[in-house]
């Protein structure tokens, strides 16, 4: 393999993984406030990538406005609706089981994927959609004589945005800050007169956003969706988020980005057949060899 | 009359009742039905299987799915290369499951619930990629494997429907009297410790990983074994059968269930059996199967049939036995 | 004869050095106090000869043997039993099956006797039970064999939590402040079973709050702050011990 492919597929790499790492955060979101993993984000993800196709195609979107604008336009009110999804999905699924054992909350999870992916496939069918040809640039650059596609390059750099957007929420706001008390300890946040309920009515919202904008995008760079996929992006951003650390915002991002690269390299020089075993390889090796993940918490209780 | 009499009448009025019921079903059910009620005794034995190490133990697993895969394609492999009869293979595919079992639940019997949970899901995933990639060249890829012979009992040859009914659900009989006695030693106490804190439990001498590995192997054991009838009754296997979402039918009926036998057959009837009635509604099966696990954990937690507590009253002297019985009045 | 030697152990926990190059001798037979205020790292000790933390130096020995590293399973069956200060029940279990919990690692029957209920087994079982009830009589709940752990008093839980730690045939019981929440009467009833544990020929090791029972009940008294050993000896002495004084209550 050249330099010039390795650079093709370490930039390939940091594009899925910056979708990864979008995923991602919603999962550690989430786990850092409830101690939960949510089953359902992916299908929250997929549910954004089917709105952004109907916003685009569905609506005619696509025709009225020039294609930037429809592309952002898609992606906004994706994430939006997408945000309101996931702020519903906790008060249906989660918070009517915050006082039970673990375990119901996790078969609830369960429930509430099967029922949603299982909607999408009543509402949209079983078959795979594709992005309209026409929005997606096929534009090559050439960055230091690596060919390429400007796909890549406006994923890398709207899933950073987003990033260093939530980093600074979570760091300098005071909602943020409230978030992360949540995370740290429920009850004492709520002495100190936090609305735990709201905080995770919000960690919902920002974590299905996120989610849903890197459904419209994962529409964008492979112009292909189906119902299904939410399962495996989002084990694959589990991934992730175990990676960096779960409950590590910082550590989703890393471990999404790591993963979208050690998936892109690994199934170049190794094999495509295997491509998806890697994330699970991954998974099962980080979680034996340093639970903590790169930069996060304790997930292993030595007896 | 005492509540230990109570329960030792219970039981048996339970277990005649059902044994008579699951005998005498197929006189009331044409051919595609029983073929159903097979597909129910198999799953019945997954989810048996699956209780003793998710339902004693409590340990999330949701990859029950690779040892029955692992069951089901080393008869598949062994029958089409070597010839040997499927029957004999039963045991060798137990085996072969519960050495996957021990070697791959080894290393992450330490993790926290959410953790095993996902990584088990991985395995499942794993092995599935690795059967579709044809690993060893042995598997037969995405297609399968083909041509599997049928067993053979005593000279007589199972084929029809009908026959394999029979033969499942007696070997789901078989694992009942089995699992409810290893579920009334100290094993399954043991297990039952560990769920409720395995931290006391390791406290007070259970050497918690080790029965958490056994619970494990006796699980896969199991479900191997059902992989191999399942082998025999389809003659043909292919890596389609085996994926995450059998796990999870498998995994809702023993959550569903709440843990005791008799709930875990009701529980692979309702999950398996009651969706054939809907055939018509194949597209909304899934989703109100959704709906219906979310809202059972809000209305009933514990799930359908709780096992009733074990009674200890027959194990004491006369005298001793009468004060238990009067107390538990 | 010591039964119990610690040498010069030491556990550190980040920056924190939680038990300090602590050394002492429990002597077989004998009924031995661990005292101190709060958070001198009297449960850390405990903690460290049950095997749930291991020594970052020192060495811990049983009947001469070290333990050191052992996991806590491993522990309890060299003879080694305790109860925890939060108590650890199995609440939903009744209250018979969580003494045979403690009866566990002394049974043998392996998986393929449990499943098929082999005679061999049965016997065990048998065994097992009477044994069980033997323990909740010597500690007074025969009666309530049936009852779910959880639905007992407070000090019903304690006295339960040590028949369990008694089914299991210890050499060593470690009582980590068994008088915790009991009014008088009741703690009356503990002191008569701790000297009935005694009798039986178990060595006891145990913390406590309650002066009361300590002074009555120990031969020998250990007292730990800041987690390390300030004094040790004969009850009437430790009490008169200036530094002992000054570690309850402050200096003047």
């Amino acid at each position: 393999m050249t330099m010039n492919e390795f650079f093709q597929q370490l930039l390939n790499g940091l594009a899925v993984g910056g979708i990864y790492a979008l995923v991602a955060l919603g999962y550690t979101m989430v786990y850092g406030v409830l101690k939960l993993i949510n089953f359902a984000h992916g299908d929250l993800f997929t549910m954004g990538a089917y709105f952004g196709f109907t916003l685009l195609v569905g609506c005619g979107l696509a025709g009225v406005l020039p294609p930037w604008m429809s592309i952002i336009a898609a992606m906004a009110v994706a994430m939006f609706l997408v945000a309101i999804l996931g702020v519903i999905l906790e008060r249906a699924a989660y918070r009517p089981l915050r006082k039970a054992n673990r375990l119901a909350a996790v078969v609830s999870a369960l429930g509430a994927s099967i029922m949603l992916q299982n909607a999408i496939m009543l509402i949209y069918g079983a078959k795979f959609y594709v992005y309209p040809e026409e929005l997606r640039p096929s534009l090559v650059l050439d960055i230091f004589g690596v060919q390429t596609p400007i796909m890549r390059v406006i994923v890398i750099g709207v899933s950073t945005l987003l990033m260093v957007i939530l980093y600074l929420f979570i760091h300098k706001t005071r909602m943020g800050t409230a978030i992360r008390a949540v995370a740290i300890d429920q009850g004492a946040s709520r002495l100190m007169g936090i609305n735990v309920d709201r905080v995770i009515s919000l960690v919902f919202f920002l974590g299905a956003g996120l989610g849903g904008v890197a459904g419209v995008m994962v529409g964008m760079y492979y112009g292909q969706i189906d119902f299904t996929m939410g399962w495996n992006y989002g084990l694959k951003a589990f991934t992730a988020a175990i990676l960096g650390g779960i409950g590590n915002i910082p550590g989703a991002m890393l471990g999404g980005l790591l993963l979208g690269v050690i998936e892109a390299l690994g199934s170049a020089y190794l094999s495509m057949a295997w491509k998806d075993a890697i994330a699970f390889l991954v998974l099962i090796l980080i979680l034996i060899i340093r639970p903590t993940g790169l930069l996060g918490e304790r997930v292993a209780d030595k007896l | 009359m005492s509540r230990q009499n109570i329960f030792s009448l219970i039981y048996a009025q339970r277990g005649i009742l059902l044994t008579f019921v699951i005998a005498a079903l197929p006189l009331f059910l044409d051919r595609y039905w029983t073929d159903v009620f097979v597909s129910v005794g198999m799953y019945a034995m997954l989810a048996l299987s699956l209780n003793v190490i998710l339902g004693q133990a409590g340990i999330f697993h949701m990859g029950h799915a690779a040892f029955y895969a692992v069951g089901a394609y080393v008869t598949a492999i062994l029958n089409t290369q070597m010839g040997i009869p499927v029957l004999w293979l039963i045991p060798v595919a137990g085996a072969a499951a519960a050495l996957f079992a021990l070697v791959v639940a080894r290393p992450i019997i330490h993790l926290r619930g959410d953790y095993l949970l996902i990584v088990t899901i991985g395995i499942v995933e794993i092995v599935r990629i690795a059967l579709i990639n044809d690993i060893f060249g042995l598997t037969g890829g995405a297609n399968g494997i083909f041509g599997i012979s049928r067993p053979v009992l005593f000279g007589y040859r199972i084929k029809t429907a009908l026959q394999f009914y029979y033969l499942v659900w007696g070997m789901v009989g078989l694992t009942v009297l089995c699992f409810w006695w290893l579920s009334h030693s100290r094993f399954g106490r043991a297990l039952n410790c560990i769920k409720e804190d395995d931290v006391a439990a390791e406290g007070c001498g259970i050497n918690v990983a080790s029965l958490k590995l056994a619970a494990f192997v006796i699980g896969a054991f199991w479900a191997g074994m059902a992989g191999n009838l399942f082998a025999a009754k389809m003659t043909i296997i292919s890596p389609g059968s085996f994926t995450f979402w059998e796990s999870v039918i498998v995994f809702a009926v023993v959550i569903l269930s709440g843990g005791s036998h008799t709930g875990v057959l009701l529980g692979t009837v309702l999950i398996v059996a009651l969706p054939e009635l809907f055939r018509d509604f194949a597209d909304a099966r899934m989703l109100v199967f959704g709906l219906a696990m979310m809202i059972m954990m809000v209305v009933r937690p514990q799930g359908l049939i709780p096992p009733m507590p074990r009674r200890y009253a027959h194990y004491l002297p006369k005298r001793r036995q009468a004060s238990a019985k009067g107390d538990a009045a | 004869m010591s039964l119990l030697t610690l040498s010069e152990v030491t556990k550190i926990f980040g920056g924190l050095v939680a038990v300090n190059d602590v050394s002492f001798e429990v002597e077989e037979g004998s009924i031995v106090g661990l005292i101190g205020p709060n958070g001198a790292g009297k449960t850390t000790v405990f903690n460290l000869i049950t095997g749930n933390y291991h020594p970052d130096a020192g060495d811990i020995l049983f009947d001469g043997k070290s333990i050191r590293g052992k996991k806590p399973h491993a522990i309890v069956e060299a003879g080694i039993a305790r109860t925890f200060q939060s108590i650890r029940l199995f609440p939903t279990l009744p209250v018979l099956e969580n003494v045979l919990a403690g009866r566990h690692c002394r049974m043998y029957s392996g998986l393929l006797a449990c499943m098929f209920h082999t005679p061999d087994q049965r016997r065990e079982e048998k065994a097992a039970v009477e044994r069980a009830m033997q323990e909740l009589e010597f500690v007074g709940l025969a009666d309530k064999i049936n009852e779910e752990a959880h639905s007992l008093s407070y000090g019903n839980q304690r006295l339960l939590e040590m028949a369990r730690a008694l089914a299991s045939d210890p050499r060593l019981i470690i009582l980590d402040e068994p008088a915790g929440s009991m009014n008088d009467p009741e703690t009356e009833v503990l002191i008569k079973l701790i000297q009935a544990i005694q009798k039986r020929g178990v060595t006891v090791l145990l913390i406590e709050h309650d002066m009361n029972l300590v002074m009555r009940v120990c031969e020998k008294i250990l007292v730990l702050e800041y987690g390390a050993l300030i004094a040790e000896g004969p009850p009437e002495a430790v009490r008169r011990d200036p530094r002992v004084i000054e570690a309850y209550l402050g200096q003047d």
